[in-house]
């Protein structure tokens, strides 16, 4: 039984399914040809070192498979040569010390702090769906707004949706930092964000001091 | 006028005690170079993104020839850039 593990870069240019549907495609091709998953890494969107097709990002994925019949690579290398949406791909033999390398980062016990600073970014990135700028709402500043992010608010329309009270239960899951912090104001700003009506979420925010309505503007 | 002071260090006050130079992989028992851990391999790369010769990384020669077979990996997938300015 040999492991190999093949990684590769996807245009990021795709649209979300398309690119999902190409990822799907390899591990499924994979699979079919008689092999044994043993991981598969999805790495996500990250910054290249130099531009490869004129573009500057790439999302990548690192599958992870053992077989006995080594005549599969090259099928593998060859769909992946024939198509578009693959920018680089890389395969690797792995010896029994990568084996157990691989294996122990997965366990968390290969530079423990980095690997879990790098998973936590793929998340973010993954929730592609259109993030708007969340530190726009008075009270909200970076962390915060990674907060929200994690949480599964990226939007203004998904933030305003929120009560103050589910807002709250966030930011006291989020850890001691996030205590002080007033959020019952937030659904109002992020609705007239969403709606675009920025110079009434300026006179709003002008009103507010760490979240809180002053009692003198809401005579206005 | 320089000052006493001043001219205590006209030679690298270090340069008579010899440091011995020693191969990181064989000390701490890393026995696999991973060619995704970009950061780490950044560490064998001059600012232009040439590796680095083993007498000044000390690497042993079996683990110097991973580190730049690894290199080389991360350079094919855009990990790492084949030319740069100012790496690091």
């Amino acid at each position: 039984m040999r492991q190999y593990e093949i990684t590769f870069i996807i245009d990021p240019v795709l649209p979300g399914d398309e690119m999902k549907a190409a990822a799907k495609a390899y591990e499924k091709l994979i699979g079919d040809e008689g092999c044994t998953i043993v991981n598969i890494d999805d790495v996500g969107l990250q910054q290249l070192a130099y531009p490869i097709n004129k573009k500057n990002s790439g999302i990548y994925k690192c599958i992870e498979f053992q077989t006995d019949a080594g005549d599969v690579i090259p099928k593998i290398e060859l769909a992946m040569r024939r198509d578009e949406r693959i920018m680089r791909f890389l395969t690797v033999k792995l010896d029994k010390y990568a084996i157990k390398y691989n294996e122990d980062s997965r366990n968390g016990l290969i530079g423990t702090n980095k690997k879990a600073s790098t998973k936590k970014e793929p998340e973010e990135v993954k929730t592609f769906v259109r993030k708007d700028d969340l530190t726009l709402i008075e009270g909200v500043g970076p962390k915060a707004s990674k907060l929200m992010r994690v949480s599964g608010i990226t939007s203004y329309t998904a933030l305003s949706a929120k009560t103050p009270n589910e807002l709250k239960d966030i930011l006291t899951k989020g850890g001691p930092a996030f205590a002080g912090i007033e959020p019952s104001s937030w659904p109002d700003q992020a609705q007239l964000a969403a709606d675009g009506k920025w110079t009434e979420l300026n006179k709003l925010k002008a009103s507010l001091v760490n979240g809180i309505v002053v009692v003198d503007a809401e005579e206005e | 006028m320089a000052s006493r002071d001043d001219i205590k260090f006209l030679s690298n006050p270090n340069l008579g005690k010899d440091k011995k130079k020693y191969c990181r992989f064989k000390k701490f028992g890393i026995r696999h170079v991973d060619y995704k851990d970009a950061d780490f391999l950044l560490q064998f790369i001059n600012p232009q993104g040439k590796l680095l010769p083993r007498r000044i990384t000390g690497n042993s020669l079996k683990y110097q020839k991973k580190v730049a077979i690894a290199v080389k990996r991360a350079r094919h997938l855009g990990l790492l850039p084949y030319v740069a300015d100012l790496l690091k």
